[in-house]
Protein backbone atom coordinates (compact mmCIF):
# COMPACT_ATOMS: atom_id res chain seq x y z
CA UNK A 1 0.00 0.00 0.00
CA UNK A 2 1.20 3.58 -1.09
CA UNK A 3 1.84 5.75 1.97
CA UNK A 4 -0.82 8.30 0.76
CA UNK A 5 -2.96 5.04 0.95
CA UNK A 6 -1.36 3.88 4.08
CA UNK A 7 -2.18 7.11 5.46
CA UNK A 8 -6.15 7.32 4.45
CA UNK A 9 -7.26 4.69 5.40
CA UNK A 10 -5.63 5.20 8.94
CA UNK A 11 -7.06 8.55 9.19
CA UNK A 12 -10.32 7.16 8.07
CA UNK A 13 -10.64 4.17 10.06
CA UNK A 14 -9.54 6.64 13.24
CA UNK A 15 -12.23 9.00 11.80
CA UNK A 16 -15.04 6.25 11.80
CA UNK A 17 -14.19 4.88 15.03
CA UNK A 18 -14.50 8.86 16.92
CA UNK A 19 -17.38 9.24 15.08
CA UNK A 20 -18.62 5.44 16.34
CA UNK A 21 -17.90 6.00 20.00
CA UNK A 22 -19.13 10.05 19.91
CA UNK A 23 -22.14 9.97 17.64
CA UNK A 24 -21.71 13.72 17.59
CA UNK A 25 -22.21 14.53 13.94
CA UNK A 26 -24.26 11.44 12.98
CA UNK A 27 -27.06 12.81 15.94
CA UNK A 28 -26.45 16.46 15.22
CA UNK A 29 -27.52 16.30 11.54
CA UNK A 30 -30.15 13.75 11.61
CA UNK A 31 -31.73 15.87 14.53
CA UNK A 32 -31.45 19.14 12.31
CA UNK A 33 -32.76 16.99 8.99
CA UNK A 34 -35.66 15.67 10.81
CA UNK A 35 -36.85 19.03 12.22
CA UNK A 36 -36.39 20.51 8.64
CA UNK A 37 -38.82 17.21 7.31
CA UNK A 38 -41.54 17.85 9.50
CA UNK A 39 -41.49 21.90 9.91
CA UNK A 40 -41.50 21.86 6.02
CA UNK A 41 -44.44 19.30 5.82
CA UNK A 42 -46.22 21.12 8.38
CA UNK A 43 -45.49 24.69 6.09
CA UNK A 44 -47.11 23.55 2.88
CA UNK A 45 -49.34 20.63 2.33
CA UNK A 46 -48.34 20.17 -1.69
CA UNK A 47 -50.56 17.57 -3.98
CA UNK A 48 -48.71 14.89 -5.72
CA UNK A 49 -47.69 16.42 -8.49
CA UNK A 50 -46.56 19.55 -6.79
CA UNK A 51 -44.22 17.44 -4.55
CA UNK A 52 -42.34 16.19 -6.94
CA UNK A 53 -41.44 19.89 -8.79
CA UNK A 54 -40.30 20.82 -5.12
CA UNK A 55 -39.15 17.84 -3.10
CA UNK A 56 -35.29 18.37 -5.39
CA UNK A 57 -34.66 21.54 -3.40
CA UNK A 58 -36.51 20.66 -0.27
CA UNK A 59 -34.16 17.39 -0.09
CA UNK A 60 -30.94 19.10 -1.38
CA UNK A 61 -31.57 22.53 1.08
CA UNK A 62 -31.90 19.96 4.00
CA UNK A 63 -28.75 17.77 3.71
CA UNK A 64 -26.82 21.14 2.90
CA UNK A 65 -27.35 22.46 6.31
CA UNK A 66 -27.50 19.47 7.69
CA UNK A 67 -24.08 18.85 6.05
CA UNK A 68 -22.02 22.11 7.52
CA UNK A 69 -23.27 20.75 10.83
CA UNK A 70 -21.49 17.50 10.09
CA UNK A 71 -18.60 19.58 8.74
CA UNK A 72 -17.81 21.25 11.36
CA UNK A 73 -17.48 18.85 13.85
CA UNK A 74 -14.64 16.73 11.20
CA UNK A 75 -12.18 19.77 12.29
CA UNK A 76 -13.76 20.48 15.34
CA UNK A 77 -12.75 16.97 16.71
CA UNK A 78 -8.70 17.81 15.20
CA UNK A 79 -8.69 21.05 17.39
CA UNK A 80 -9.21 19.46 20.61
CA UNK A 81 -6.05 19.33 22.57
CA UNK A 82 -4.02 20.67 19.41
CA UNK A 83 -4.27 17.32 17.63
CA UNK A 84 -4.26 18.64 14.12
CA UNK A 85 -0.22 19.88 15.51
CA UNK A 86 0.95 16.12 15.78
CA UNK A 87 -0.04 15.58 12.06
CA UNK A 88 0.69 18.79 11.02
CA UNK A 89 4.78 17.89 12.85
CA UNK A 90 4.39 14.18 10.74
CA UNK A 91 6.04 13.55 7.37
CA UNK A 92 2.29 12.32 6.77
CA UNK A 93 0.96 14.33 3.29
CA UNK A 94 -1.36 17.02 3.97
CA UNK A 95 -3.41 15.51 0.92
CA UNK A 96 -3.96 11.88 2.78
CA UNK A 97 -5.78 13.75 5.58
CA UNK A 98 -7.83 15.95 3.22
CA UNK A 99 -9.26 12.71 1.36
CA UNK A 100 -9.59 11.07 4.51
CA UNK A 101 -12.12 13.64 6.16
CA UNK A 102 -14.09 13.89 2.48
CA UNK A 103 -14.22 10.11 2.62
CA UNK A 104 -15.63 10.28 5.92
CA UNK A 105 -18.12 13.24 5.52
CA UNK A 106 -18.94 11.53 2.32
CA UNK A 107 -20.03 8.26 4.35
CA UNK A 108 -21.82 10.52 7.23
CA UNK A 109 -24.05 12.10 4.74
CA UNK A 110 -24.81 9.16 3.24
CA UNK A 111 -25.84 7.31 5.98
CA UNK A 112 -28.10 10.93 6.60
CA UNK A 113 -29.30 10.67 3.29
CA UNK A 114 -30.43 6.95 3.29
CA UNK A 115 -31.92 6.93 6.80
CA UNK A 116 -33.43 10.85 5.99
CA UNK A 117 -35.06 9.50 2.54
CA UNK A 118 -37.72 7.31 3.73
CA UNK A 119 -38.99 9.80 5.54
CA UNK A 120 -39.08 12.28 2.65
CA UNK A 121 -40.96 9.90 0.10
CA UNK A 122 -43.31 9.55 3.13
CA UNK A 123 -44.25 12.91 3.74
CA UNK A 124 -44.16 13.98 0.48
CA UNK A 125 -45.77 11.62 -1.16
CA UNK A 126 -43.00 10.90 -3.50
CA UNK A 127 -42.86 8.42 -6.47
CA UNK A 128 -40.30 8.92 -9.32
CA UNK A 129 -41.75 9.52 -13.17
CA UNK A 130 -38.25 9.49 -14.86
CA UNK A 131 -35.67 6.68 -14.34
CA UNK A 132 -35.17 6.73 -10.64
CA UNK A 133 -31.64 4.82 -10.68
CA UNK A 134 -30.16 8.32 -11.70
CA UNK A 135 -31.28 9.28 -8.31
CA UNK A 136 -28.41 7.35 -6.93
CA UNK A 137 -25.93 8.93 -8.91
CA UNK A 138 -27.26 12.18 -8.50
CA UNK A 139 -26.74 11.53 -4.73
CA UNK A 140 -23.31 10.42 -4.80
CA UNK A 141 -22.34 13.03 -7.04
CA UNK A 142 -23.58 15.51 -5.16
CA UNK A 143 -22.88 14.51 -1.90
CA UNK A 144 -19.35 14.35 -3.14
CA UNK A 145 -19.65 17.88 -4.06
CA UNK A 146 -20.84 19.58 -0.86
CA UNK A 147 -18.27 17.25 1.53
CA UNK A 148 -15.14 18.30 -0.83
CA UNK A 149 -15.77 21.55 -0.81
CA UNK A 150 -17.51 21.63 2.68
CA UNK A 151 -14.66 19.81 4.43
CA UNK A 152 -11.82 22.44 2.02
CA UNK A 153 -13.54 25.59 3.33
CA UNK A 154 -14.26 24.06 7.59
CA UNK A 155 -10.53 23.47 7.47
CA UNK A 156 -9.81 27.14 5.49
CA UNK A 157 -12.08 28.52 8.93
CA UNK A 158 -9.99 26.62 11.74
CA UNK A 159 -8.60 29.48 12.62
CA UNK A 160 -11.46 31.67 12.36
CA UNK A 161 -12.92 33.00 15.55
CA UNK A 162 -16.66 32.53 14.38
CA UNK A 163 -15.77 29.55 12.07
CA UNK A 164 -19.65 28.12 12.53
CA UNK A 165 -20.52 31.00 10.63
CA UNK A 166 -17.78 31.40 8.05
CA UNK A 167 -18.03 27.88 6.88
CA UNK A 168 -21.55 28.50 5.28
CA UNK A 169 -20.16 31.96 4.29
CA UNK A 170 -17.52 30.51 2.11
CA UNK A 171 -19.45 27.26 1.22
CA UNK A 172 -22.60 28.30 0.41
CA UNK A 173 -22.13 30.66 -2.69
CA UNK A 174 -19.41 28.08 -3.80
CA UNK A 175 -22.04 25.46 -3.96
CA UNK A 176 -24.58 27.23 -5.93
CA UNK A 177 -23.77 25.68 -9.47
CA UNK A 178 -23.52 21.67 -7.61
CA UNK A 179 -26.92 22.97 -5.64
CA UNK A 180 -28.45 23.80 -8.80
CA UNK A 181 -27.63 20.99 -10.63
CA UNK A 182 -28.74 18.75 -8.01
CA UNK A 183 -32.19 19.98 -7.59
CA UNK A 184 -32.97 20.33 -10.97
CA UNK A 185 -31.37 16.63 -11.68
CA UNK A 186 -33.27 15.52 -9.12
CA UNK A 187 -37.02 17.32 -10.44
CA UNK A 188 -36.24 16.20 -13.77
CA UNK A 189 -35.90 12.42 -12.48
CA UNK A 190 -38.85 13.27 -10.21
CA UNK A 191 -40.96 14.57 -12.92
CA UNK A 192 -39.84 12.82 -15.61
CA UNK A 193 -40.50 15.91 -17.91
CA UNK A 194 -36.96 16.23 -19.15
CA UNK A 195 -33.46 14.19 -19.19
CA UNK A 196 -31.49 14.29 -16.12
CA UNK A 197 -27.97 14.03 -17.96
CA UNK A 198 -26.85 17.53 -18.42
CA UNK A 199 -27.41 18.25 -14.43
CA UNK A 200 -25.32 15.20 -14.16
CA UNK A 201 -22.70 15.53 -16.21
CA UNK A 202 -22.15 18.99 -14.53
CA UNK A 203 -22.04 17.59 -11.27
CA UNK A 204 -19.46 15.14 -12.45
CA UNK A 205 -17.22 17.81 -13.94
CA UNK A 206 -17.74 20.06 -10.78
CA UNK A 207 -16.83 17.58 -8.38
CA UNK A 208 -13.56 16.45 -10.89
CA UNK A 209 -12.53 20.25 -10.82
CA UNK A 210 -13.29 21.32 -7.37
CA UNK A 211 -11.35 17.54 -5.68
CA UNK A 212 -8.49 18.44 -7.71
CA UNK A 213 -8.06 21.73 -6.62
CA UNK A 214 -8.80 21.34 -3.26
CA UNK A 215 -6.49 18.44 -3.17
CA UNK A 216 -3.77 20.72 -4.67
CA UNK A 217 -4.44 23.67 -2.54
CA UNK A 218 -5.08 21.58 0.93
CA UNK A 219 -1.34 21.94 2.13
CA UNK A 220 -1.45 25.45 2.12
CA UNK A 221 -4.54 25.03 4.36
CA UNK A 222 -3.31 22.82 6.88
CA UNK A 223 0.37 24.43 7.29
CA UNK A 224 -0.94 28.07 7.15
CA UNK A 225 -0.83 30.24 9.69
CA UNK B 1 28.99 14.87 20.32
CA UNK B 2 29.99 16.56 16.96
CA UNK B 3 31.36 19.77 16.60
CA UNK B 4 28.17 21.20 14.02
CA UNK B 5 25.02 22.10 15.96
CA UNK B 6 22.21 20.02 14.69
CA UNK B 7 20.15 23.10 15.07
CA UNK B 8 20.77 26.49 14.24
CA UNK B 9 18.87 29.90 14.40
CA UNK B 10 19.48 33.07 13.40
CA UNK B 11 18.35 36.17 14.18
CA UNK B 12 14.81 34.65 14.25
CA UNK B 13 11.78 37.10 14.50
CA UNK B 14 8.41 36.00 14.98
CA UNK B 15 5.32 38.62 15.20
CA UNK B 16 2.12 38.06 15.57
CA UNK B 17 0.74 41.52 14.51
CA UNK B 18 2.39 44.10 16.79
CA UNK B 19 3.43 41.81 18.97
CA UNK B 20 6.62 40.47 18.60
CA UNK B 21 6.84 36.90 20.77
CA UNK B 22 10.75 36.48 19.04
CA UNK B 23 12.83 39.95 18.87
CA UNK B 24 16.35 38.03 16.36
CA UNK B 25 16.58 34.69 18.19
CA UNK B 26 19.80 33.36 17.37
CA UNK B 27 21.73 30.49 18.90
CA UNK B 28 23.07 27.15 17.81
CA UNK B 29 22.56 23.34 19.99
CA UNK B 30 24.40 20.70 19.58
CA UNK B 31 23.61 17.44 19.18
CA UNK B 32 23.21 14.72 22.11
CA UNK B 33 22.61 17.55 24.58
CA UNK B 34 19.78 18.32 26.46
CA UNK B 35 18.97 21.88 27.00
CA UNK B 36 16.23 23.57 29.21
CA UNK B 37 14.88 26.92 28.11
CA UNK B 38 13.93 28.86 30.87
CA UNK B 39 11.94 32.38 31.47
CA UNK B 40 9.07 33.69 32.63
CA UNK B 41 5.46 33.85 30.70
CA UNK B 42 5.60 35.17 27.59
CA UNK B 43 9.54 35.15 27.21
CA UNK B 44 9.33 33.03 23.60
CA UNK B 45 10.21 29.97 24.82
CA UNK B 46 7.09 28.09 23.32
CA UNK B 47 6.80 29.92 20.19
CA UNK B 48 10.55 29.38 19.76
CA UNK B 49 10.01 25.51 19.98
CA UNK B 50 7.00 25.63 17.94
CA UNK B 51 9.30 27.47 15.00
CA UNK B 52 11.54 24.51 15.80
CA UNK B 53 8.84 22.23 15.38
CA UNK B 54 7.58 23.89 11.89
CA UNK B 55 4.57 24.83 13.27
CA UNK B 56 4.76 28.71 13.13
CA UNK B 57 6.57 30.02 10.58
CA UNK B 58 9.37 32.84 11.02
CA UNK B 59 8.62 36.45 10.06
CA UNK B 60 12.59 37.04 9.66
CA UNK B 61 15.68 35.01 9.88
CA UNK B 62 16.46 31.17 9.00
CA UNK B 63 16.48 28.26 10.83
CA UNK B 64 18.63 25.10 10.50
CA UNK B 65 18.01 21.61 11.57
CA UNK B 66 20.11 18.65 10.48
CA UNK B 67 21.67 20.45 8.21
CA UNK B 68 18.91 21.89 6.10
CA UNK B 69 16.39 25.27 6.14
CA UNK B 70 13.47 22.61 4.99
CA UNK B 71 11.81 21.58 8.42
CA UNK B 72 9.76 19.33 6.02
CA UNK B 73 12.59 17.28 5.16
CA UNK B 74 13.50 16.77 8.28
CA UNK B 75 10.43 16.44 10.27
CA UNK B 76 9.96 12.18 10.42
CA UNK B 77 13.78 12.58 12.56
CA UNK B 78 11.97 15.07 15.19
CA UNK B 79 9.99 14.61 18.04
CA UNK B 80 7.34 17.81 19.57
CA UNK B 81 5.25 17.34 22.99
CA UNK B 82 3.28 20.22 23.52
CA UNK B 83 1.81 21.46 26.65
CA UNK B 84 -1.81 20.45 25.75
CA UNK B 85 -1.70 16.24 24.82
CA UNK B 86 -1.81 15.93 21.22
CA UNK B 87 -4.42 13.06 21.53
CA UNK B 88 -7.58 11.91 20.69
CA UNK B 89 -9.86 11.58 24.11
CA UNK B 90 -11.97 9.19 23.61
CA UNK B 91 -9.52 6.38 22.08
CA UNK B 92 -6.64 4.56 24.12
CA UNK B 93 -3.40 5.49 24.64
CA UNK B 94 -2.21 2.19 22.01
CA UNK B 95 -5.26 3.57 19.68
CA UNK B 96 -3.95 6.67 19.43
CA UNK B 97 -0.12 5.82 19.05
CA UNK B 98 -0.88 3.42 16.53
CA UNK B 99 -2.44 5.96 14.54
CA UNK B 100 0.42 8.26 14.71
CA UNK B 101 2.75 5.31 14.07
CA UNK B 102 1.35 4.76 10.64
CA UNK B 103 1.78 8.65 10.10
CA UNK B 104 5.28 7.81 10.21
CA UNK B 105 5.11 4.83 7.93
CA UNK B 106 5.08 2.54 11.22
CA UNK B 107 3.39 -0.84 10.71
CA UNK B 108 4.88 -2.18 13.71
CA UNK B 109 2.73 -2.31 16.99
CA UNK B 110 5.41 -3.66 19.29
CA UNK B 111 7.33 -0.22 18.44
CA UNK B 112 3.75 1.35 20.09
CA UNK B 113 3.89 -0.81 22.85
CA UNK B 114 7.51 -0.87 23.72
CA UNK B 115 6.98 3.36 23.77
CA UNK B 116 4.49 3.40 25.89
CA UNK B 117 6.45 0.99 28.59
CA UNK B 118 9.15 3.06 27.94
CA UNK B 119 7.42 5.84 29.60
CA UNK B 120 5.87 3.28 32.42
CA UNK B 121 2.65 2.89 31.65
CA UNK B 122 0.54 -0.49 29.93
CA UNK B 123 -0.07 -0.40 26.94
CA UNK B 124 -2.92 -3.07 27.77
CA UNK B 125 -4.95 -0.24 29.73
CA UNK B 126 -8.10 -0.28 27.63
CA UNK B 127 -9.30 3.62 29.01
CA UNK B 128 -9.77 5.67 26.81
CA UNK B 129 -6.85 8.83 27.31
CA UNK B 130 -9.67 11.48 28.55
CA UNK B 131 -9.55 9.49 31.58
CA UNK B 132 -6.23 9.38 32.14
CA UNK B 133 -4.81 11.44 34.83
CA UNK B 134 -2.89 14.18 34.44
CA UNK B 135 0.48 12.59 35.05
CA UNK B 136 -0.61 9.51 32.61
CA UNK B 137 -1.71 12.31 30.14
CA UNK B 138 1.92 13.72 29.99
CA UNK B 139 3.86 10.48 29.56
CA UNK B 140 1.66 8.97 26.78
CA UNK B 141 1.74 12.37 25.47
CA UNK B 142 5.71 11.85 25.63
CA UNK B 143 5.26 8.52 24.06
CA UNK B 144 3.56 9.51 20.98
CA UNK B 145 6.98 12.32 20.56
CA UNK B 146 9.69 9.09 21.10
CA UNK B 147 7.39 6.97 18.49
CA UNK B 148 9.28 7.99 15.66
CA UNK B 149 12.29 7.18 17.56
CA UNK B 150 13.45 10.97 16.74
CA UNK B 151 17.05 12.30 16.63
CA UNK B 152 15.30 15.69 17.82
CA UNK B 153 12.68 16.39 20.58
CA UNK B 154 11.24 19.47 21.35
CA UNK B 155 9.13 19.53 24.46
CA UNK B 156 7.05 21.72 25.71
CA UNK B 157 6.13 21.58 29.43
CA UNK B 158 6.87 17.93 30.03
CA UNK B 159 6.48 18.37 33.92
CA UNK B 160 3.37 20.46 34.25
CA UNK B 161 0.61 19.20 36.28
CA UNK B 162 2.68 16.05 37.35
CA UNK B 163 3.50 14.99 40.58
CA UNK B 164 7.02 15.34 41.74
CA UNK B 165 7.43 11.49 41.85
CA UNK B 166 6.22 11.17 38.25
CA UNK B 167 8.17 14.22 37.09
CA UNK B 168 11.06 13.10 38.47
CA UNK B 169 10.65 9.66 37.04
CA UNK B 170 10.40 11.63 33.31
CA UNK B 171 13.84 14.00 33.83
CA UNK B 172 15.15 10.60 34.44
CA UNK B 173 13.74 8.88 31.29
CA UNK B 174 14.92 12.48 29.23
CA UNK B 175 18.58 12.00 30.85
CA UNK B 176 18.70 8.27 29.08
CA UNK B 177 17.43 9.45 25.94
CA UNK B 178 19.76 12.00 25.95
CA UNK B 179 22.40 9.37 26.84
CA UNK B 180 21.60 7.13 23.86
CA UNK B 181 22.42 10.21 21.45
CA UNK B 182 19.19 12.26 21.13
CA UNK B 183 19.28 16.17 21.40
CA UNK B 184 16.43 17.22 23.80
CA UNK B 185 14.96 21.04 24.62
CA UNK B 186 12.38 21.48 27.04
CA UNK B 187 10.48 24.43 27.58
CA UNK B 188 9.56 24.51 31.64
CA UNK B 189 8.86 26.38 34.15
CA UNK B 190 10.19 23.28 36.73
CA UNK B 191 14.43 23.69 35.99
CA UNK B 192 14.80 22.31 39.47
CA UNK B 193 13.62 19.28 37.86
CA UNK B 194 16.43 19.02 35.65
CA UNK B 195 19.05 20.05 37.68
CA UNK B 196 22.06 17.80 36.70
CA UNK B 197 20.51 16.43 33.98
CA UNK B 198 20.25 19.19 31.74
CA UNK B 199 23.38 20.09 29.87
CA UNK B 200 22.81 23.52 30.00
CA UNK B 201 20.32 26.22 30.58
CA UNK B 202 18.82 28.41 28.32
CA UNK B 203 17.23 31.34 29.33
CA UNK B 204 14.74 33.85 27.89
CA UNK B 205 13.32 37.22 28.56
CA UNK B 206 11.06 39.21 26.36
CA UNK B 207 11.42 37.69 23.05
CA UNK B 208 15.45 37.00 23.44
CA UNK B 209 17.69 34.48 24.96
CA UNK B 210 19.61 36.73 27.62
CA UNK B 211 21.62 33.75 29.09
CA UNK B 212 23.32 30.60 28.74
CA UNK B 213 24.71 28.71 31.75
CA UNK B 214 25.83 25.51 32.69
CA UNK B 215 24.64 25.43 36.08
CA UNK B 216 21.23 25.77 37.12
CA UNK B 217 20.88 29.67 39.04
CA UNK B 218 17.85 29.41 40.36
CA UNK B 219 16.18 33.24 40.40
CA UNK B 220 13.62 34.56 42.59
CA UNK B 221 10.70 33.80 39.92
CA UNK B 222 12.17 30.20 40.37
Amino acid sequence: MSRTAGVTRATLVKDLRLEWRSKDAINSMLFFALLVVVIFSFSFDPTAEESRRIAGGLVWVAFLFAAVVALNQTWARELRNQVLDAYRVSPAPAHSLFLAKVVGNFIFVSVLEALMTPLFVVFYNLRAIGPAYQLLVVAALGTWALVVNGTFFAAMSLRTRSREIMLPLLLFPITIPALLAMVEATSSILTGEFSAKFWIVLLAVYDVVFTTGCVLFFEIVLHGE
Amino acid sequence: MTDTPIIAVTDLVKQFGRFAALRGVSASFDAGRLYAILGDNGAGKTTLLRALAGLTPATRGSLAMLGTTNLREVCGQMGYMAHPSLLYDEMSGLENLRYFARLYGIRDDARCEAVIRSVNLDPSLARPVGQYSQGMRQRISLARALLNDPKILLLDEPFSNVDVRSAREMAGLLAKLRDGGKTILVVTHQAGLLRGVADEFVWMEAGRIVKRTRDWEPTEAM
